[in-house]
C-alpha cells in the first residue's frame, strides 16, 4: 500500500530543499493553523457545556435566586457548606447510603466479571463462547429505564415471579417496593446489566497470558487451583488495580439514573444518595446554593480520590491510570 | 498520558490446536459441567426477561388475562398492541422524537468528533496540547447537574430538542478512540497528499475517512445508542410532555405505571384497548428493538474499539 519513494514522489520545485530554512516554518505554521480550524467546533462545545457551567458552581457561594440570576444574587460566603461541615441530617443520611452502596458494589459487583471471565475462558468451544459472550454483553447497551422496567415486569408485585409464586400457592414476595431489599435490588440490577460487558477487558488480559507459564507450572506439579492462583490471577492484577482506582474515583456516585427512577416506590430513607440529594434539593426543592455546594464538594473529592489512588498505585509499583 | 495497558510483557504463542484451553490443565469433568451450568444460568437470566416481554406484547388479550399478566409463549401472535401504539398518539410521537434526536445528534456528534480527533491526531499542530488536555479533563470531572441546568436555561434551550443533543455532542472517550485510530494510519499517505497540494479537509475526506470507515461506524453507533437511551436530559430540560422522547414515555407509563388511556394510544374504533401489560411490554420492545438491530454490527467491532481506547491515549 505504501510504496512511496519520498524523493521521487516530490516534484523538484514544489517543496524547498531541507537546507532552505526560512520558508519551512511559515509553511508549517499555515498547515498547523489550518488544522486548528478543525478543533473549533469541539472547543466551542466543550467550553459551552463543560467549562462555562463549571463557573456556574459559584452559586455554591451565593444565596442564589433564579429570578435574579447569578450576577445579582447575594454572596453568602461559606454558608451553603454548613450542611456538609455541620452534618445536616439529610445530607449525612445521603452520604452514608452512598458509601454503603459503594462498599456493597465493590464487594459484589466488582469480582463478578472476573469470575465470569474465568468461566468463559475455560469454555471448550470457541463458537459457543462467542455466542455466550454476545448474549451477556447485550444488557450493557440498554438504558437504565429499560433495565428498571424489565426488573419491575419480572420481580414486581404483579410481575412474573409473583404470578408464578401465587399460582403455586406460596404467597408473594415483595421485592420492588421493599426498602429493606432496595440496595440488594440495585446491586443485582448493576450485576445483570454490566457483568457481561465487564468481562471484555479481563478476557483480553487472559488471552495474553503466556501459555508457557501454565506448562511450567504443570511440570512443577501445580494443580489447577494453584495454576489459577499463581499464574492467572497475578496476570490480572494490574487490570484489577486499574479498575479499582477508577471505581474509587466514582465512590461518591452510585447509579444516579437508576436510583432516581426507583425512588418513588421505596422512600428516601434507603434510597437517597448524594446525587439524588443534589437533584431533589436543588432542582426540585429550590435550595440551589446548598445543592450546588454539595455537588461541588462531591466533584472535588472525586478528583482527589482518583489522583490519590493513582499515587498509591504508583507507590506499590503498579502502572495505575496514567503517568505524567 | 493514559496508558491503560496491563504492565506485563506480552508474548504471543501459536495456540496448540488440540488443546481447548490454552495452557491451563483442563479441570475435572464435574467441575467443567458445573462451570457450564453457571454460564447457562447466566444466559437464561439475561434472555428470560426479553422472551417474556416479547411474548406478552404479542399474546392475545384473553391469554394475558387468563395468565394474570405475563405469558412466556403466545398461543397465537397478534399485533394489536403495536397497532394501538403506532397508529398516532403519544408513543408514535415519542418514537419520532427519539429517532429524530438520535439521527441528528449522531450526525452532529460524528462531525464534531471526527474533526476534533483528526485535528488532535497530528502532534505538534497549533493548540494541540491544551485542547487535548481540555478534552481529557472532562473525563475527570463533570460540571454537575445544577450548573448544567442553569447553562441550558441561560441559552434558552429549555423545552427545545437541542437540549437533548448539544450537551452530549462530544464524548471524550469516543474522541480518544478515534484519535488513536487516526494516529495509527501510515503518515506517508497523509504527507504524500499534502505534498500534492491537498488541503487538510481534502486529506480528511479523501484519505483518512475512507480508511477508517469501520472505526467511524462503531463510534457512530456508540453515539447513536447513547442518544437513543438518554433519559435524564429529557427529564431535566423537557417539561412539555408532547415533546418527550421514548425513554420518558417508558418511564412514565411503564416504570411509574401511569394509566394508558385513549389519549396516548389509538385503539381501532370500537375495539377495547389491549391489556395494559401487553401495551407496556410493547413499548419496552419498541425501545429495545433498535438496539438489538444494530447489535450484530456493534458486537463485531466493539472489542476493537474498547481495546484501542484502553491501550493508547
Amino acid at each position: 500500500m505504501t510504496t512511496l519513494h519520498q524523493p521521487a514522489a516530490r516534484p523538484p520545485s514544489a517543496d524547498p530543499p531541507p537546507d532552505d530554512g526560512p520558508r519551512r516554518p511559515s509553511r508549517r505554521r499555515r498547515r498547523e493553523t489550518g488544522l486548528f480550524w478543525f478543533l473549533i467546533p469541539g472547543i466551542v462545545v466543550l467550553l459551552l457545556f463543560q467549562y462555562i457551567p463549571l463557573l456556574g458552581n459559584v452559586i455554591a457561594f451565593q444565596d442564589y435566586q433564579p429570578y435574579i440570576g447569578i450576577m445579582h444574587s447575594r454572596w453568602s460566603g461559606l454558608d451553603n457548606f454548613d450542611v456538609i461541615f455541620n452534618g445536616d441530617q439529610a445530607f449525612v443520611h445521603a452520604l452514608v447510603n452512598t458509601l454503603e452502596l459503594t462498599l456493597i458494589q465493590v464487594v459484589f459487583v466488582f469480582p463478578a466479571p472476573v469470575l465470569l471471565a474465568l468461566a468463559l475462558n475455560s469454555l471448550v468451544s470457541e463458537r459457543l463462547k462467542k455466542w455466550v459472550q454476545n448474549i451477556l454483553y447485550l444488557p450493557h447497551f440498554l438504558s437504565w429505564v429499560v433495565v428498571v422496567a424489565l426488573f419491575q415486569q419480572m420481580l414486581g408485585n404483579d410481575g412474573m415471579l409473583n404470578l408464578f409464586l401465587r399460582a403455586h400457592e406460596t404467597g408473594s414476595w415483595n421485592i420492588i417496593g421493599n426498602p429493606d431489599l432496595f440496595k440488594a435490588l440495585l446491586t443485582s440490577q448493576v450485576i445483570w446489566k454490566d457483568t457481561g460487558w465487564g468481562t471484555i477487558l479481563f478476557l483480553a488480559a487472559l488471552s495474553r497470558i503466556d501459555t508457557d507459564l501454565y506448562e511450567a507450572a504443570a511440570v512443577d506439579g501445580a494443580s489447577r487451583w494453584r495454576q489459577t492462583w499463581h499464574v492467572t490471577l497475578p496476570a490480572l492484577r494490574g487490570l484489577v488495580i486499574l479498575l479499582l482506582i477508577l471505581r474509587l474515583g466514582d465512590a461518591l456516585s452510585v447509579g444516579f439514573e437508576q436510583i432516581l427512577l426507583q425512588q418513588g416506590g421505596v422512600g428516601l430513607d434507603q434510597s437517597e444518595v448524594l446525587d439524588t440529594y443534589v437533584y431533589n434539593n436543588g432542582l426540585i426543592g429550590g435550595q440551589w446554593g446548598v445543592s450546588a455546594a454539595v455537588g461541588l464538594v462531591k466533584g472535588i473529592v472525586g478528583v482527589v480520590l482518583v489522583l490519590g489512588a493513582n499515587k498509591v498505585a504508583h507507590l506499590f509499583g503498579e502502572e495505575g491510570v496514567y503517568r505524567s | 498520558m493514559t496508558t491503560l495497558s496491563p504492565s506485563h510483557p506480552v508474548r504471543r504463542r501459536p495456540r496448540r490446536s488440540y488443546s481447548a484451553i490454552p495452557g491451563e490443565t483442563p479441570g475435572s469433568p464435574p467441575w467443567r459441567a458445573f462451570k457450564s451450568l453457571i454460564l447457562l444460568v447466566c444466559v437464561v437470566l439475561v434472555l428470560l426477561p426479553f422472551l417474556a416481554i416479547v411474548s406478552t406484547s404479542l399474546a392475545g388479550a384473553d391469554q394475558v388475562n387468563r395468565a394474570g399478566g405475563y405469558v412466556l409463549w403466545p398461543d397465537h401472535a397478534t399485533f394489536t398492541a403495536y397497532h394501538a401504539l403506532l397508529s398516532g398518539g403519544m408513543v408514535s410521537k415519542a418514537m419520532l422524537v427519539s429517532v429524530g434526536v438520535t439521527v441528528v445528534g449522531t450526525s452532529l456528534s460524528l462531525v464534531c468528533s471526527i474533526l476534533l480527533a483528526y485535528g488532535l491526531s497530528r502532534p505538534g499542530s497549533f493548540g494541540h496540547k491544551p485542547v487535548l488536555l481540555m478534552l481529557l479533563m472532562t473525563m475527570l470531572f463533570a460540571p454537575g447537574v445544577i450548573p448544567s441546568y442553569l447553562m441550558i436555561k441561560e441559552l434558552h434551550l429549555i423545552n427545545s430538542y437541542w437540549s437533548l443533543i448539544l450537551p452530549s455532542l462530544i464524548n471524550a472517550f469516543n474522541v480518544i478512540v478515534l484519535r488513536s485510530f487516526f494516529m495509527g494510519l501510515p503518515p506517508e499517505l497523509i504527507d504524500a497528499a499534502r505534498i500534492d497540494g491537498a488541503s487538510e479537509l481534502t486529506i480528511l475526506r479523501r484519505i483518512v475517512l475512507p480508511l477508517s470507515k469501520a472505526s467511524v461506524a462503531v463510534i457512530g453507533l456508540f453515539y447513536a445508542v447513547t442518544y437513543w437511551n438518554a433519559f435524564f436530559n429529557a427529564m431535566l430540560y423537557i417539561n412539555d410532555a408532547s415533546k418527550w422522547p421514548l425513554q420518558m414515555v417508558l418511564r412514565t407509563y411503564v416504570v411509574n405505571n401511569a394509566a394508558l388511556s385513549g389519549g396516548q394510544v389509538n385503539a381501532a374504533a370500537g375495539a377495547p384497548l389491549p391489556p395494559t401489560q401487553s401495551l407496556q411490554a410493547a413499548i419496552l420492545v419498541l425501545s429495545i428493538v433498535p438496539i438489538v438491530a444494530v447489535y450484530p454490527f456493534l458486537q463485531r467491532h466493539m472489542n476493537k474499539g474498547v481495546m484501542v481506547g484502553a491501550v493508547k491515549g
